[in-house]
């Protein structure tokens, strides 16, 4: 074995089961054999379109939702529905929303204190108290707004508190579920900066999960691009921005609204056509073959696997184009 | 010289609540020519959206407009009776909000919510709407238009509402349509097809476009003309050029830095710290003295002068009149 990984994900399925009619009932695949791996201290950036899965893998990976196939490997360990509870405290999420995110009847000392209680991690009440008082700290909060409720703070301030709680029980694995999307962008930076901060002090690994390519970009020294539950291309973050490969990455990056007239002007989108297919009925072969410019016989028979194109670049796609 | 299309003049707008007045927009002037895009940035509480309600007058209780004018072709809108109102929107100006589900009503099929604005305000009988319907349809790139008109809203995607938002607001060919945050509900690559589809639009139709976002990506790709609201007030405008390599007011600035780039390598962000004012308890000098690192004592004071920093740019800060002062200051010197 060559390098450690805190986790690995390897095959991981995740069906939901829809209803269709009276009696059938059909499987939607929200994550279709997917493989990552993460390093310890290290930011995969996860993006793709709404639906494509991505919160699913995030959410799976913690046993939020059981997965139908597949391991999760923490630090060697294989991560089952009856061990996960001690995972709990290895791996910790920071959701999108953090004004649903947050129960409005407790106080902030009680939501970031909660995972303390669950877990025993103090001897006395003092140091339960202490324990708060750094973690709002280490967020940029104080012990004054230990004894507020949650509506009493600002966009930023939640996530903030939403924060301090994933950090409570010190994990070294945290899903960030879109955590700075419902943020002013003044207010963004703030809280990714924080992010970082976090990582160089106590060297944690994110699963960065958004659809902001340029806030994941910054964030992420990997990027994987997902597309209806697969993972279509994945390599280093500057790379794929830079040099994307899969067709859906390279118009996906097309499309990103730059900041700087000269440059928007100056560019050429590559326009895709239609929509996302339903996660229903997905196509058969490659699943982005249905919006895809270069799409050949092959493409509808044959699903491409995931495969080295240069050294820590994979896509997925049976003709690249550059 | 032509007269402007729209002339906002000194446009105050306030939602009276129990905890005070909600000075939501504060006395902001602004024209749009003809075939113009402007766009209009800010944060959520800025007033960029209160602004376009109020031109629309769709301004929900108790939100009033408390003074100013805003004048259409010359005549002042804010004058106008309600049933002047129900025919000047949808007709001389249009409106598509940012969720194409909640706007859309959800127990009528597109054919028939497309038939109503186009019967409204055109002498067209049903049969001759139905067929500007489709013109529309096909007209915003819909596929199969045909039976789109026979769907219901739930039956279509997020990017396919919005396509059917902008064939209702344009299907009676308004002079100006104000879309507010258009594609923020969408994904980045549908929301490319929309901006196109909108470019495209204004291009071959003629029309003014007032772009209300938050995102200064999507501001750089489509406006003509640029303004930045902060608390209620314009802090600065200009020619996107303008606002974008030359910012002259610390709140653009701020924003300008605290957003992540292609080509910065993974630089730190400089975020603008502090939040957001209360609206309702406004400060006596500048809105953005209080998170602004170059804050003066003037600008706890008093409110800064709008100030001319080239013919195509004007920025309200006194960093600026700091400048010209200093510069005088040199001359003689």
């Amino acid at each position: 074995m060559g390098e450690k990984y805190l986790l690995e994900v390897k095959n991981l399925k995740q069906y939901f089961p829809v209803r269709t009619g009276w009696f059938g009932t059909k499987p939607l695949k929200a994550v279709d054999d997917m493989s990552f791996a993460i390093k310890p201290g290290e930011t995969l950036g996860l993006v793709g379109e709404s639906g494509c899965g991505k919160t699913t893998v995030g959410r799976t990976i913690l046993h939020l939702y059981r997965p139908t196939a597949g391991e999760i490997i923490y630090d060697g360990n294989r991560i089952t529905p009856q061990n996960v509870h001690q995972f709990r405290q290895k791996m910790q999420i920071v959701f999108q929303d953090p004004y649903s995110s947050l129960n409005p009847r407790m106080t902030v000392s009680d939501i970031v204190g909660e995972p303390l209680d669950i877990h025993q991690l103090y001897q006395s009440k003092a140091e339960r108290t202490e324990r708060i008082t750094e973690l709002l700290n280490l967020v940029g909060l104080n012990s004054d707004h230990a004894r507020r409720y949650a509506h009493e703070f600002s966009g930023g301030q939640r996530q903030r508190i939403g924060i301090a709680r994933a950090l409570a029980v010190n994990p070294r694995f945290i899903v960030c579920d879109e955590p700075v999307s419902a943020l002013d962008v003044s207010i963004q930076a703030q809280v990714i900066n924080t992010f970082e901060d976090l990582q160089k002090k106590l060297g944690i690994a994110y699963l960065f999960i958004a659809h902001d390519l340029l806030v994941v970009q910054h964030i992420s020294q990997r990027i994987a691009v997902m597309y209806l539950g697969r993972i279509v291309e994945t390599g280093e973050a500057d790379e794929i921005i830079s040099h994307p490969a899969h067709p859906y990455t390279q118009s996906l990056i097309s499309a990103i609204p730059i900041p700087d007239p000269n440059t928007a002007r100056a560019r050429k989108r590559i326009p895709l056509e239609g929509d996302v297919p339903s996660p229903l009925n997905t196509p058969s072969g490659c699943a982005f073959r249905t919006r895809c410019r270069y799409a050949t016989e092959r493409c509808a028979q044959e699903r491409p696997p995931l495969a080295e194109i240069a050294p820590d670049h994979s896509i997925a796609c049976w003709n690249p184009h550059d | 010289m032509n007269e402007p299309l729209l002339q906002v003049k000194n446009l105050s707008t306030s939602f009276k609540v129990d905890s005070g007045e909600v000075r939501a927009v504060n006395g902001i002037s602004f024209n749009l020519d003809k075939g113009r895009v402007l766009g209009i940035v800010g944060e959520s509480g800025s007033g960029k959206s209160v602004t376009a309600y109020s031109i629309m007058r769709i301004l929900v209780e108790p939100g009033r407009i408390t003074g100013g004018q805003i004048l259409f072709n010359g005549e002042d809108i804010v004058q106008y009776s309600k049933k002047q109102m129900r025919e000047f929107r949808g007709k001389r100006v249009s409106i598509i909000f940012q969720d194409p589900m909640t706007s859309l009503n959800p127990v009528y099929t597109i054919g028939n919510q497309l038939r109503e604005a186009i019967m409204l305000h055109t002498d067209r009988n049903r049969a001759q709407a139905d067929e500007r319907a489709l013109e529309m349809l096909k007209l915003v790139g819909v596929n199969s238009p045909e039976q789109r008109l026979k769907q219901y809203p739930f039956e279509l995607s997020g990017g396919m509402r919005q396509r059917i938002m902008i064939a209702m607001a344009l299907c009676c060919e308004p002079d100006i349509l104000i879309a507010d945050e258009p594609t923020t509900a969408l994904d980045v690559t549908i929301q490319a097809q929309i901006l196109e589809l909108m470019q495209e639009l204004q291009k071959k139709l003629g029309m003014a476009i007032i772009m209300i976002t938050h995102d200064l990506g999507v501001i750089a790709d489509m406006c003509d003309e640029i303004i930045v609201m902060y608390a209620g007030r314009i802090c600065e405008r200009g020619t996107a050029d303008e606002i974008f390599y030359n910012p002259r007011h610390e709140y653009t600035k701020g924003l300008l830095r605290s957003i992540p780039r292609l080509d910065t390598n993974h630089a730190r962000l400089i975020p603008i710290s502090g939040s957001p004012v209360d609206l309702t308890n406004m400060p006596k000098g500048c809105a953005f003295a209080s998170r602004c690192d170059n804050c003066m004592k003037i600008c706890l004071n008093e409110l800064p002068e709008e100030l001319d920093i080239n013919d195509c740019h004007k920025a309200s800060c006194w960093m600026n009149v700091k400048q010209v002062y200093e510069e005088a200051k040199g001359g003689i010197a």
